[in-house]
């Protein structure tokens, strides 16, 4: 089973894109997957799941934890959000993300940019080689507890 | 005109009393040794909660009790910050860092409010934040960058200056964030007591910034 998890990317509105929600389990089954789940968050468009033997839709607005979706899926497409970019690269899965550019300074383009050079962001999708891609070396936030227990005096 | 001139006079020194208090406040950096101290952590909504709750997840149960502060209309940060306290309360075993309280004020701003009314928004954040600082008294703040914080860091600051109490403020600039601040950040940069960032990039921008790698 081949997943595509599709997470806080919510469908534009305009009329032009109606149609985008019949067409999309095609083309995610001609791209080789047979389940797609997608977390649409505050999105006003909202496909109808169903479920046949050869594909599976799964839609919901807002999961407690994606993680076991994120464990299920062999790629996610997600919006370039801090949090999302690390829950799912730390899990080890390839991510191509949707920038926001409504957002303060455009500040998810400034991440999306510094990890594609870092080489855990793939490139253009046309050009897309999942295997060339570098691990996600996880944070280190014991480096931060003993920077703060020593500035704040905590006797051990 | 006599009146006019006393008040014009009276107005310039609490100024000026008001900005050399706020120097000193900026300034005193006495580290007191101590077991325990309590926390206020403000939880802006999304990504900044995941940042802020991995940051928390590393420290010591001495870090009690934890205030959460989170926007009036954010629910998934609450559902959120309950999961982690119940996870930590599982893996302690002598459970004595259950302590925890959320508390809910204003948002500053909401995603592409005008700038305009954000000063109105966030003025009217400050002026509810204030009396729950002012009961909590925590020895430490800790923030990352969303709008929430700034009513919050100021209101702490105002303790100090008013000579209740100095209170730790402590800002961790978000991942996102790789070559320039956040607004919060430039705001909170003068005015925290510490001031991380997660890229050397920021680093070398602003040299006075503590840089640890990269911590979530």
């Amino acid at each position: 089973c081949k997943c595509l998890l599709l997470a806080s990317v919510t469908m534009p509105d305009r009329s032009a894109r109606k149609e985008a929600p019949a067409t999309l389990p095609q083309i995610i089954k001609s791209l080789g997957y047979n389940r797609l789940i997608l977390q649409i968050g505050r999105g006003m468009v909202v496909p109808e799941p169903f479920s046949t033997e050869s594909f599976t839709l799964d839609v919901y607005r807002y999961k407690d934890s994606l993680k076991e979706d994120l464990q299920k899926a062999d790629l996610v497409i997600s919006h370039a959000g801090a949090g999302s970019c690390l829950e799912t690269l730390e899990k080890g899965k390839p991510i191509v993300v949707v920038i926001n550019e409504k957002l303060m300074n455009n500040h998810q383009l400034e991440l999306a940019k510094q990890l594609h050079k870092e080489g855990t962001l793939p490139g253009l999708l046309q050009s897309m080689d999942l295997s060339t891609l570098k691990c996600y070396p996880p944070g280190q936030p014991e480096k931060f507890s003993a920077f703060l227990d020593k500035v704040v005096g905590l006797q051990k | 005109m006599v009146c006019v001139l006393v008040l014009a006079a009276a107005a310039g020194a609490v100024a000026v009393f008001l900005v050399l208090r706020l120097w000193i406040v900026l300034h005193s950096q006495d580290v007191t040794p101590r077991r325990s101290l309590s926390l206020l952590v403000v939880a802006g909504s999304g990504g900044h909660t995941t940042e802020i709750l991995r940051l928390l997840g590393s420290l010591s149960s001495a870090y009690s009790p934890r205030h959460y502060v989170i926007a009036d209309t954010d629910e998934m940060s609450a559902n959120k910050i309950n999961s982690f306290e119940l996870d930590r309360a599982d893996g302690d075993p002598s459970n004595m860092s259950t302590t925890y309280y959320i508390h809910r004020i204003p948002r500053s701003r909401e995603v592409r409010q005008s700038w305009l009314s954000t000063v109105l928004t966030t003025l009217h954040a400050t002026w509810l934040s204030f009396p729950l600082i002012l009961r909590v008294k925590p020895d430490l703040v800790l923030c990352n960058g969303p709008g929430t914080c700034v009513p919050i860091c100021v209101s702490a600051l105002l303790l100090g200056i008013l000579g209740i109490k100095k209170v730790i403020i402590v800002y961790v600039e978000s991942i996102c964030r790789v070559e320039t601040l956040s607004l919060s950040g430039k705001i909170l940069f003068h005015l925290s007591d510490y001031f991380i960032v997660q890229w050397p990039t920021l680093k070398e921008k602003y040299p006075k910034s503590v840089y640890l790698g990269r911590i979530v």
